[in-house]
């Protein structure tokens, strides 16, 4: 049987972590690979880098942090933020990354996401949509959620599916750091739309909310930053929580 | 000992690379490389693939001479060799990816999408999945029965000959997951991101 999946993530600025885990047994608590071979030893399914690098000369670290990386973790890498073209995809999987994550272009040039999947194949193409409620319906956020597309979320997902996404990473504006749980509801229509896995972030607070993400939502894996970060859950105890509660996970 | 990672613009094998190095240390040589004259001196060959069957076996047929390079290796040789994802499913006699395209013809079969159920299971099959060993294979060596590897793929290899069969792993429906026939070894789920169990499927092929 297929597990549902638990990605911690993380997000990363010219090359450091900003928030992370902070255990004392870290030599150096920025160092992205150092955190990531511990979410990955701690039985993550996947790890995620976000990479919130605001300029441009300091772009290039991405790069070394995910080489580094996929050196020392054996488990599939899926790097995000800031990724524009063909070539940024192409530089990120050569560097190691196993998925790319495209967000803000998908939405300005949505051939960046029939061209990249047919040249490298929908398994390594990760659409990320931020949307935000307005209404009755969802809109599409871009640019970190600063700017609104005014796309409706649910035909987006779909036209993403049909343009080559071979998976969607949906992000709840309204929830993103509130800690108070996914917008399930936003994550059930997205994931009934389409067939391909989704992957629902923003809110998470506390284990029951990866629970709800998962039988509330549909979603085939679910992300979390800041829960995994300074210790609240270890990925196991997230694991063993969610087995306890009858959600099939690799432990 | 030296073992080859077949080169042939494929799509991303840094991972593969990086955990047949991570693998090897350096007890073992490994090379990534598209030189005939390099892969017919091996003694191992890896043939990873990503993107589409049609995709592979276009990227294949683009370097000249390398499949016929590849059928002396495993066939008239019989060298070892181990295929991973669409480089296991290239080993069937034909794939309908994008369009009917000939594979390599070294087990019989055919590569088709798997059957969602109208839907009902999500394409692609991506995660964790359990694998039932149905052969001894000296490739599962100390790995346990139902152990998670991680898969990602929307068609499945279906050989004629079951006995060819080495793993299964239940989706929608029986998923063939591994094969080996004499000297060529495949997997269907990647080895290179199934963690530590994975690096002791590439320890094996290794130690074959």
């Amino acid at each position: 049987m297929l597990k549902n999946r638990i990605i911690p993530c993380l997000d990363v600025k010219n090359g450091r972590v900003v928030k992370g885990i902070n255990f004392v047994e870290l030599k150096d608590a920025g160092d992205p690979v150092e955190q990531a071979k511990i979410y990955s030893d701690g039985g993550a399914d996947e790890i995620c880098f976000l990479d919130i690098t605001a300029s441009n000369e300091n772009r290039d670290t991405i790069y070394d942090v995910v080489e580094r990386t996929s050196k020392n973790c054996f488990v599939p890498l899926t790097v995000g933020g800031g990724v524009r073209s063909i070539d940024d995809i192409n530089k990120l999987l050569n560097c190691g990354a196993d998925k790319v994550s495209i967000n803000t272009a998908a939405v300005e040039n949505p051939k960046v996401v029939l061209d990249s999947s047919k040249k490298f194949g929908s398994q390594c193409i990760v659409v990320a949509i931020d949307a935000k409620k307005n209404g009755d319906k969802w809109e599409i956020f871009t640019h970190g959620g600063r700017n609104n597309s005014g796309l409706d979320a649910l035909e987006y997902a779909k036209k993403m599916e049909d343009s080559g996404a071979g998976e969607l990473l949906v992000t709840s504006m309204d929830r993103d750091g509130t800690q108070i749980g996914y917008d399930v509801d936003l994550m059930n229509k997205i994931a009934s739309k389409v067939n391909i896995p989704l992957i629902a972030s923003g809110g998470v607070g506390n284990l029951d909310h990866l629970v709800d993400g998962i039988k509330l939502g549909n979603a085939s894996a679910v992300l979390a930053a800041s829960i995994f970060h300074y210790g609240k859950h270890s990925v196991r105890e997230a694991k063993e929580y969610l087995d306890s509660k009858g959600i099939p996970v690799r432990v | 000992m030296k073992v080859t990672i077949v080169d042939y613009n494929s799509g991303n094998i840094s991972s593969v690379i990086n955990s047949f190095e991570e693998v090897a240390k350096n007890k073992v040589n490994i090379e990534v490389t598209s030189d005939l004259g390099k892969i017919k001196s091996s003694d191992k060959l890896v043939l990873p693939g990503q993107g589409s069957f049609k995709s592979c076996v276009d990227a294949l047929n683009k370097i000249d001479g390398l499949t016929e390079a590849l059928n002396e290796f495993a066939i008239n040789n019989k060298k070892l060799l181990l295929g991973i994802c669409v480089g296991l499913q290239m080993f069937a006699d034909v794939g309908y990816e994008e369009t009917e395209t000939k594979g390599l013809g070294w087990i019989s079969g055919k590569v088709s999408k798997i059957d969602n159920q109208n839907g009902k299971f999500k394409l692609p099959h991506i995660g964790w999945n359990q694998i039932n060993i149905v052969k001894d294979s000296k490739l599962f060596r100390d790995i346990e029965n139902n152990s998670h590897m991680y898969f990602v793929h929307s068609y499945e290899f279906v050989p004629n000959d079951k006995n060819v069969i080495s793993a299964t792993t239940d989706y929608s429906s029986n998923i063939v997951c591994s094969v080996e026939k004499e000297n060529i070894f495949g997997t269907q789920f990647h080895p290179e991101k199934s963690d530590k169990i994975g690096l002791k499927i590439i320890d094996n092929f290794i130690n074959l």
